[in-house]
């Protein structure tokens, strides 16, 4: 069966993938002061997500992960947008809040698995309103 | 240019006439912010309905960063006001010990705001991540929106209650609108177990005693990320205290919202009735051996030199600080060790009235009120080992605060505060 993106919060980005190789749990393991990835066990810590289009299978943990991911996005060190193999509400929540309070929207769309590991470390990559994730 | 992935395919949420009226606005600005972002979370939740909630409980007044206080800002500036009765988890103030905080005062001040605005929306001034502990209580089957995932996994798994897991935001929005997505634990199917536990080759002795649940917890967590255990084979009637240990370790580990355990919780007078009457997903086997690797798992030193024990994570119940009272005896606290205990203010007064204040003073044992020693700056001394009988306690500490930790059971840690160095009774994790 293809995969079917689900779009969680809609709007539009672009920008260069990162692309993580595990979970992520916002709490715990982002920075939103610099937008950095702390968690001392994750693949890729000391990575930035700021600006990124964030790939990654989904959260991970504390429902605080909302409120972490909404702090980035006041701070302005949210990534441009999230792709997630699964479903996530939690980051999703922390979007939709963001957008409610500070006006600005960051895309979180669930593209699936097979999407998800299509997505290459680097690559430009642009968000469409309906979910459509397009290479340059 | 080539596109990855397929359509879209929307899920849609039917929203009932009153719903449709908040979201244009009829009954004001903070509803129809709520209601927006409840029905927002539905979609991205996948249910296709709300349903009403008979009561909340926030964890959102907890501060950590500008954005919760702009968030309750743009409510209370609004006029929101809950609609259900909301109860309010730890903040990170000890109101009713202000002298203990250590922290940035520019901090304490945005802390104590942020209650301030939960407050003014009508929410109770409980200040407890154990809301169960309180003399109201959801009953069996009721559909209520709670926060804080030891409260969670409390509310669905001992009291019957249905909760999903909500956390920050959506927790005073589902308070507000008293309406919650109409999926997770709130639905039937989604509180079957999916993996049932059995435990095999564990003493007798180590089953009768608390430290047991909080291990058990812990190991269970790791095994089962998001599903729905059940834990099969121990004798029945186990006490609300260790399920609580049990539910908050597993909570902490890994994201169980809900467990059963045959005998003992209200869904599961068999194990059949746990699993609804079909197939588990999974079984596992635990062992003594099992038990002591997750026992080790929550000890992050060796070093034997206590400075500081911390219990009540979650709260105390007024059950577990008698059990203090009487293992500390006539004894005291020795001289370079700190020794906390949280609890709910609620209990707290209790504790005075029964005169165990005095006593818990006398022995040297600070008692913490309305937040927790792992993520507050109360802690004096974070050097040498910090000693807990707490699986959650041991899993955060050291990450949030620095702190070294020594797990062990709360005889273990008021025996190891009497010396100074870390004792454990090692005998009951022997094979049965």
């Amino acid at each position: 069966m293809p995969d079917q993106p689900r779009v969680l919060v809609a709007g539009t980005a672009a920008g260069e993938v990162l692309h993580l190789e595990e979970p992520l749990s916002f709490w715990g393991g982002l920075d939103s002061t610099d937008g950095r990835i702390i968690d001392r066990h994750h693949p890729q810590a000391d990575r930035v997500v700021a600006g990124r289009v964030l790939a990654m299978p989904h959260g991970r943990g504390s429902s605080t992960a909302s409120s972490v991911l909404c702090e980035a996005v006041r701070a302005g060190t949210a990534p441009a947008a999230i792709l997630m193999a699964e479903p996530d509400e939690l980051v999703a929540l922390g979007a939709i809040v963001a957008e409610e309070v500070y006006g600005v929207v960051v895309p979180v769309v669930v593209v699936g698995h097979e999407a998800y590991q299509s997505l290459v470390d680097g690559e430009q990559v642009t968000v469409g309103p309906d979910g459509t994730v397009g290479r340059a | 240019m080539e596109r990855v992935g397929s359509t879209l395919r929307p899920v849609t949420l039917r929203l009932d006439e009153r719903d449709e009226a908040r979201l244009a606005g009829d009954e004001g600005p903070a509803v129809r912010t709520a209601i927006r972002v409840v029905t927002r979370l539905a979609t991205a939740m996948g249910a296709d309905r709300l349903l009403d909630v008979t009561g909340a409980h926030i964890d959102s007044c907890l501060y950590h960063g500008q954005a919760v206080l702009d968030f309750a800002d743009h409510l209370a500036d609004a006029g929101a006001h809950v609609a259900v009765p909301t109860t309010l988890n730890v903040s990170s103030l000890d109101l009713l010990h202000p002298e203990l905080d250590r922290g940035d005062p520019v901090e304490s001040r945005q802390s104590r705001r942020l209650m301030e605005r939960f407050e003014e929306m009508g929410c109770r001034p409980t200040w407890t991540c154990a809301p169960y502990q309180l003399e109201t209580r959801p009953s069996f089957g009721e559909q209520v929106a709670w926060a804080e995932s030891n409260a969670i996994v409390f509310a669905n798994s001992v009291l019957g209650a249905r909760t999903h897991r909500y956390g920050d935001f959506a927790d005073i929005c589902c308070a507000i609108t008293g309406r919650a997505p109409a999926a997770g634990l709130h639905l039937d199917e989604n509180r079957r177990a999916t993996l049932v536990v059995r435990l095999e080759g564990v003493s007798p002795e180590l089953i009768g005693r608390d430290v047991l649940y909080p291990v058990l917890g812990g190991l269970i967590g790791r095994l089962v990320g998001r599903g729905v255990p059940v834990v099969d084979g121990l004798p029945p009637g186990v006490s609300e205290d260790r399920l609580k240990a049990l539910g908050a370790a597993s909570a902490a580990t890994g994201t169980v919202g809900m467990f059963h355990m045959v005998g003992s919780t209200p869904e599961a007078s068999t194990l059949e009735e746990a699993l609804h009457g079909q197939e588990p997903d999974q079984e596992v086997t635990v062992t003594a051996a099992d038990l002591r690797a997750a026992r080790d798992r929550l000890s992050t030193t060796t070093d034997d030199h206590l400075r500081t024990v911390s219990l009540g994570t979650p709260h105390y119940s007024i059950t577990e600080i008698g059990r203090l009272v009487e293992l500390l005896g006539g004894g005291r606290v020795a001289d370079g060790v700190a020794f906390y205990v949280s609890t709910g203010r609620d209990i707290y007064h209790e504790v005075e009235l029964r005169g165990w204040a005095s006593r818990l003073a006398d022995a040297g044992v600070t008692v913490v009120t309305d937040t927790c020693t792992y993520f507050t700056p109360i802690i004096e001394d974070l050097g040498g080992t910090a000693m807990t009988d707490s699986a959650k306690w041991a899993y955060y500490a050291p990450g949030n605060l620095g702190v070294e930790v020594v797990f062990g059971s709360t005889e273990d840690c008021v025996a190891s505060a009497m010396t100074g160095r870390v004792v454990r009774d090692e005998e009951i994790w022997a094979d049965a």
